[in-house]
């Protein structure tokens, strides 16, 4: 049976176990649900998820298990002598299973009978012509063992997926049944389900946190990887990024991480004072119409995708600056030699980075008390002076935060500098100049037919990890320094 | 005992400072204030009491335009301070707050040290020269709220890590630290348990030889205790207005005596 069926049979069980607790249920009440320990739904319900969850789960167990398990079990019937030099059990495995695929479609659509598939053989008849037919196309043509094989292979398949029908099944009546069971008057119904529902929640918050596990680990591994074939001297302590592929690459991330502070500084010194200026007014002076339209205008900037404020960068900063600094501009001089430069990002980045700061210092604004600004008021201060002087103090500390997690932001930022910033890997200070970041280096390493054993792409793994660290590190100090000024008013 | 009768006498020759003549406030189409009209006397301490609601925190804050602040107050009529219209157009409302301070419900320390928070108004008003006039300012109205015992030890420690009358303290003596004339306080003790409260009236009282002290409050027993002179506010009217004694022991209005003995409010 197919699994979307066996599922859809499972669901069905499960909603007649709904209707047969309920009815269980009361009848074990006597017809008056207030005798019930639990209200009647919960019964159904109860009975609905030990006939379905457990079932539900075999499938999902046994899809992944299935697979393994009969590779494993055939590939013992290739012969090792089978598997040519330079080759590998996978490769010919991946031809077992295309050739089975293609038998299974070819009895699908009736080509073949199911007994002929069986009784086919390599030698008397062409196979690949037949597959052809059905529209799986093979490389060549098909050898005795590896039609034998795939043989073996549906064969275990199909036993297996008739073992899965049937234990699912059973599974299901027999979570039913014994739920059907337990179902009395004092049975504690409503206990059972909400414990059901807190391990979904459960489920899903370990989901979340174990994703980002998995993340860190894959990253590990990786990045363990490429320190065994690159000296982690050069990665950290060199001076020069020029990957090449003959094999004698300089990998170092410092000339990107020169790169990645310069743009992300320049983006804050933008971002930082226009931010939090626009935070001031919309929070102290703007009336409440004028900040409810202006806030969302503003917040509008941060709705905006990341690749659109690259095209604002190549095609509008970037040549505006070139024709003010570059050959020929409005200052003649000839500082400039492209619209791409550790400027034209950092501003447009800046940009992008404005609304980040001024929402986030809004909210922390609003969150002095307004007893502050009275008492500061109230001894004569004026509202410029009580700003300066007690507002932002004491919002500092959130706005401290604020400005930090935009600067994580601006670290990670990608699409910005791959269209702003330019490729060149280098130490420089002049900013009209093109240097290149971390995350655009990422990107270049791993798009392209990279080979996922030569450093040159297993760097972008360490790159990566190294700017996890990095922001992982900015977003624990900002959410530190927000909680600590949480603490003083509540 | 034999100082009490004098103190009455003497209230009789202080002079008015602040004078109120038809004031009405309007909170956009609420007519919160209606004509009031009132004297407030020099170096008294006159308690505004009423139930909730009843306009005496508005009023309150018309006598140093706090009420600026919100958008939808309007505020028309006549407010004198020593014969000067605060709400003329001469009038800063900045410059005007440093003469009548203010000291709110809740207690409202700045985020910094507690000579910070004293040094603060003399600082913005330039009323030190140097340092040592600073600390000399700040250690007077320290001693002036009655706390510099308690922190002159800890001077530099936040004055938000202080205790809740502490604070009220502190907030007092941040007050007077503006070298005010009238000292404005809106229930200063509906946050502070008995002992706090206790200390803060007994302050009060010792405020009144100074300052003309304005106090807004809820509960009479501290009307009658720190006050010489008592307005009763009732829907936005001042209903009757007259030395705290006859208030409480022979209210000519109805409406008083009822909210006095417990009957409105």
């Amino acid at each position: 049976m197919p699994v979307f069926w066996l599922v859809l049979a499972v669901l069905a069980l499960g909603v007649a176990g709904y209707v047969f607790g309920r009815m269980r249920a009361l009848a074990a009440a006597g017809g008056d649900a207030r005798k019930l320990h639990s209200r009647l739904n919960y019964y159904g319900v109860n009975v609905a998820l030990f006939t379905t969850i457990p079932a539900l789960l075999l499938i999902a167990v046994w899809m992944i298990a299935q697979p393994m398990l009969v590779n494993r079990a055939t590939e013992g019937t290739i012969p090792d002598t089978f598997v040519a030099k330079g080759s590998s059990i996978d490769l010919v495995m991946s031809d077992v299973r295309r050739v089975a695929e293609g038998l299974d479609l070819a009895v699908a659509r009736s080509a073949l009978s199911a007994k002929e598939a069986r009784a086919l053989r390599a030698d008397d008849s062409d196979i690949r012509g037949l597959l052809g037919e059905v529209g799986v196309a093979l490389g060549s043509d098909v050898k005795p063992e590896i039609l034998r094989a795939a043989q073996t292979y549906r064969e275990l398949s199909k036993t297996a997926a008739l073992w899965m029908t049937g234990l699912v099944i059973l599974l299901a009546l027999g979570g039913l049944g014994y739920s059907i069971a337990r179902t009395r008057a004092d049975f504690r119904a409503r206990n059972v389900v909400e414990k059901a529902v807190m391990g979904l929640l459960i489920g899903a918050a370990s989901l979340a946190i174990l994703t980002t596990i998995g993340i860190v680990l894959s990253m590990l591994f990786e990045t363990r990887n490429f320190f065994g074939l690159h000296s982690w001297s050069d990665f950290f302590l060199g001076s020069t990024w020029a990957p090449n592929f003959r094999g004698d690459s300089e990998l170092s991330i410092l000339p990107l991480l020169w790169g990645t502070i310069y743009i992300s500084v320049i983006a804050l010194l933008v971002a930082v004072p226009i931010g939090l200026f626009a935070a001031i007014y919309l929070s102290e002076y703007a009336g409440a119409k004028t900040r409810a339209f202006a806030k969302p205008m503003l917040e509008i900037l941060a709705g905006i995708p990341t690749i659109v404020y690259g095209l604002f960068a190549l095609l509008t900063v970037g040549p505006t600056l070139l024709a003010i600094f570059g050959d020929g501009g409005a200052l003649g001089v000839s500082w400039m030699k492209g619209a791409t430069s550790v400027l034209t990002a950092g501003v447009v980045m800046g940009i992008m980075l404005i609304p980040f700061v001024s929402s986030l210092s809004d909210d922390i604004i609003n969150a002095v008390p307004q007893s502050m600004r009275d008492g500061s008021l109230g001894l004569g201060a004026t509202h410029s002076e009580t700003i300066r002087q007690v507002v932002l103090p004491a919002a500092l500390p959130g706005i401290v935060g604020a400005v930090l997690l935009a600067a994580s932001r601006a670290i990670g930022e990608t699409m910005i500098v791959v269209m702003g910033a330019g490729a060149i890997a280098k130490f420089s200070l002049n900013p009209l100049e093109s240097m290149t970041t971390i995350t655009t280096r990422i990107v270049s390493q791993l798009t392209g037919d990279g080979d996922f054993s030569s450093p040159e792409t297993l760097v972008a793994f360490a790159l990566g990890l190294t700017l996890f660290v990095l922001t992982l590190g900015l977003n624990i100090f900002a959410l530190y320094i927000v909680r600590k000024y949480r603490e003083q008013y509540e | 005992m034999y100082d009490a009768p004098k103190l009455e006498t003497n209230v009789q020759a202080k002079e008015n400072k602040i004078a109120a003549r038809n004031v009405q406030v309007y909170y956009g189409e609420t007519h919160a204030i209606k004509d009031v009209n009132v004297d407030i006397q020099d170096k008294t301490v006159t308690a505004f009491i009423g139930p909730s609601g009843c306009g005496k925190s508005t009023f309150l804050r018309c006598l140093n335009r706090m009420n600026d602040t919100i958008d939808i107050c309007r505020v028309e009529g006549d407010i004198t301070l020593d014969g000067e219209n605060i709400y003329d157009r001469k009038v800063d409302p900045v410059q005007l707050r440093a003469k009548v301070g203010m000291v709110f419900q809740k207690p409202n320390p700045f985020p910094k040290s507690i000579y910070d928070n004293v040094a603060y108004g003399p600082r913005i008003h330039g009323l030190a020269r140097n340092k040592a006039e600073l600390d000399e300012i700040v250690e007077k109205s320290l001693r002036r709220g009655a706390i510099w015992d308690e922190v002159k030890d800890r001077l530099q420690s936040l004055g938000t890590g202080l205790s809740g009358g502490q604070q009220q303290r502190l907030c007092i003596a941040r007050a007077v630290a503006t070298e005010p004339e009238v000292l404005l306080m809106d229930e200063p003790c509906s946050a502070l348990d008995p002992i706090a409260t206790a200390q803060v009236e007994e302050l009060i009282d010792e405020l009144r030889s100074q300052y003309s002290v304005v106090i807004v409050t809820h509960s009479m027993q501290q009307a009658a205790r720190v006050s010489q002179k008592t307005a009763f506010f009732h829907l936005g009217n001042l209903v009757e207005y007259g030395d705290t004694n006859q208030i409480f022991t022979k209210p000519k209005d109805p409406r008083t005596e009822s909210y006095i003995t417990g009957r409105i409010g």
